[in-house]
């Protein structure tokens, strides 16, 4: 079951951001985004974080990616051009982005006898519910971090309006 | 049949890596902001991996705060882009490198 | 049964149950739209279909015939796989959303509950996810149309579902706060003690969150008297002007789907679910286990029921708003108040414990 759940997600997570990679209009990498974001949303599922699996549901593809749709939409965003830029990327990028591959996946490999195996749902207990734990984390220990994250949000909504209005 | 945990961790490499790719070799500032929140999930994923690896919930929660200060970051940079827009009317990373002028 | 496994059993209840519950959701959907024109009909003093078959029940049936008959034109200009991906979204997120809602009171069958397709202990939070990943239907229908109404209308769409979205996730919270948890079953059983006095909207002194749910509903669904993105006096028909035949019966569909959905969750957060709303008193009256399930399927439908002719009857009723009013409502006036709810339900849960 787990085996068949992190083939079936990873392989259409990677294909998405391949994708992503690969397309030139931008709403079509938003799309890939969204699948990827669905596909890791099942894989954090399968890890046993349920309060996770939502939340990069409703955040992440319901809120986030659909900023950027909407902002795609507002701007017409046509196709993009190549340009002398995009040559010198393509030359540098590609190799770049394998070499880091290789040495991330190199250091996970080599070390993946003490990285030990994974249970389906996860090793929590089923009487205090994955949500529950969290939410007690966050409003007792981590209550002050919490707090100054909703600071931020208010900061970036403000700056958000403010960057945003017509007579910048 | 079990997965072991270093195969989510290589998965969370490739997605890692082709965010890379993307951030550089893609000239629309759009998805290139797209790209990061592609490295961003990726690196979450491993905070899940390792979190289920150690029995704890602090991975979970680093996840949880990555989503609210992207969420922030979309909405102030997706402001930018806007507010770039208006200026320049073009969204190409190319042509907006002309602070020289 | 005997000689099935416990895993062959669940997989075949599952796909009985999947089937059954989306034969009878389309079905529903198809009434839907029936029942509201002829009520609208009838509040505007006039017949509404009566033709087909006896006081026009057939014509659902005539009409979604119609619509599978048509020509399904594609325009020149349009972005080919998004313009036919769009519908889809829209329709199946709005089918998905039904499968955590629980029809009836508990009716375990060799392990398995016959009125709820899943029991998640997430269940709200998948709903909540479900219906915020519709908007991409809405949204790219009116991009690939290549057509300047329906990139105004799926805009509208767009901006107000998702600043809808916050107050309505915001008027849920004082439910779960009461309830402890995010399992539509568990919230369903905080409220069955004492019939409709424990039901949230009265015992619970949630009427405000009620109201502020209300409210974003219909602005989730598009419908009266939020349905700028289809306002047919200024945008032709909104984001789905360029759609014909089934590809504009998937999103005529979605719709009324998300419509019962938005009747469901109200039903169950704020209603008592499929509980009575006489607690237990008539209980002795249908007590066999098939007569008490047949009555707690009864209640949830005509709770459902009367959801929807309270959407009916505000769609006659109240004209449209502006679109800066739309917006001003929905972020001065009703976040606030839910915020206040919230603030208030969880002062007052911690005076009582």
């Amino acid at each position: 079951m787990q085996i068949a759940l992190f083939i079936i997600f990873g392989l259409l997570a990677v294909a998405g951001a391949l994708n992503l990679l690969f397309q030139r209009h931008p709403i079509n990498s938003a799309l890939s985004l969204v699948v990827v974001m669905m596909s890791l949303a099942v894989l954090y599922w399968s890890l046993g974080a349920e309060f996770l699996a939502a939340a990069q549901v409703i955040v992440y593809a319901g809120a986030i990616m659909v900023l950027f749709v909407f902002v795609v939409m507002l701007l017409n965003a046509g196709e993009e051009d190549r340009t002398h830029g995009s040559k010198i990327a393509y030359i540098a990028g590609i190799p770049g982005a394998a070499a880091i591959f290789c040495l991330l996946s190199f250091v996970f490999l080599s070390e993946r006898g003490q990285f030990g195996t994974t249970q389906l749902g996860g090793y929590l207990t089923s009487s205090v519910s994955n949500i529950s734990e969290i939410s007690h984390i966050l409003f007792t220990s981590l209550l002050l971090p919490f707090e100054v994250t909703s600071i931020l949000i208010l900061v970036a909504i403000l700056g958000a309006v403010v960057l945003a209005r017509k007579e910048l | 049949m079990v997965v072991p945990i270093a195969c989510y961790l290589v998965l969370a490499a490739v997605l890692f890596s082709i965010g890379i790719a993307a951030f550089l070799i893609r000239r629309n500032i759009i998805t290139i902001f797209m790209s990061i929140e592609l490295m961003l999930n990726a690196v979450n994923l491993t905070f899940v991996a390792f979190a289920h690896m150690w029995h704890q919930l602090s991975g979970q929660i680093f996840v949880f705060f990555v989503m609210v200060v992207a969420a922030a970051e979309a909405a102030v940079g997706l402001a930018i882009i806007i507010a770039l827009f208006r200026v320049r009317q073009t969204l190409n990373v190319d042509q907006v490198d002309l602070l020289k002028n | 049964m005997s000689h099935l496994n416990n895993f062959e059993i669940f997989l075949l209840f599952s796909i009985v149950k999947i089937a059954v519950v989306l034969v009878i959701t389309l079905l529903a959907v198809a009434y839907t739209v029936l029942l509201e024109r002829k009520l609208l009909g009838r509040m505007q003093n006039r017949w509404g279909p009566s033709r087909v078959g006896p006081f026009g029940l057939l014509q659902p049936l005539v009409d979604g015939l119609k619509l599978f008959l048509k020509e399904d034109m594609m325009p020149l200009a349009v972005e080919r796989p998004l313009f036919i991906l769009a519908p889809i979204i829209a329709f199946s997120c709005a089918m998905i959303s039904i499968s955590v809602v629980p029809f009836g009171a508990t009716t375990m069958v060799h392990g398995v509950d016959l009125f709820q397709i899943a029991n998640l202990n997430i269940g709200l939070l998948v709903i909540l996810g479900v219906t915020s990943i519709g908007v991409y239907g809405i949204a790219l229908s009116g991009w690939s149309s290549n057509n300047k109404y329906s990139l105004f209308g799926s805009l509208r769409a767009t901006a107000q579902v998702i600043s809808y979205e916050l107050a309505l996730g915001l008027s849920l919270v004082g439910v779960i706060l009461r309830a402890q948890s995010l399992s539509l079953r568990d919230i369903v059983n905080s409220q069955s003690a004492h019939g409709a006095l424990s039901w949230n909207i009265f015992g619970g002194f949630q009427f405000v969150a009620f109201f502020i749910y209300l409210m974003a509903a219909y602005a989730e669904t598009n419908r009266s008297p939020f349905d700028l993105s289809e306002a047919e006096s200024e945008l032709v028909a909104g984001y789905n002007t360029e759609y014909s035949s089934m590809k504009f019966a998937m999103f005529f569909m979605a719709e009324y789907a998300n419509m019962i959905t938005v009747a469901c969750v109200a039903t169950l957060l704020f209603f008592g679910g499929a509980s009575s709303p006489f607690g237990h008193i008539f209980d002795h009256v249908a007590s066999g286990w098939f007569l008490s399930a047949l009555c707690s399927v009864a209640w949830f439908v005509a709770k459902v029921f009367a959801f929807l002719l309270l959407y009916i009857w505000v769609r006659a009723t109240l004209p449209r708003f502006r679109y800066d009013q739309l917006m001003g409502f929905g972020w001065k006036f009703l976040l606030p108040v839910a915020m206040v709810n919230i603030l208030a339900t969880a002062l007052a849960l911690s005076y009582h414990s």
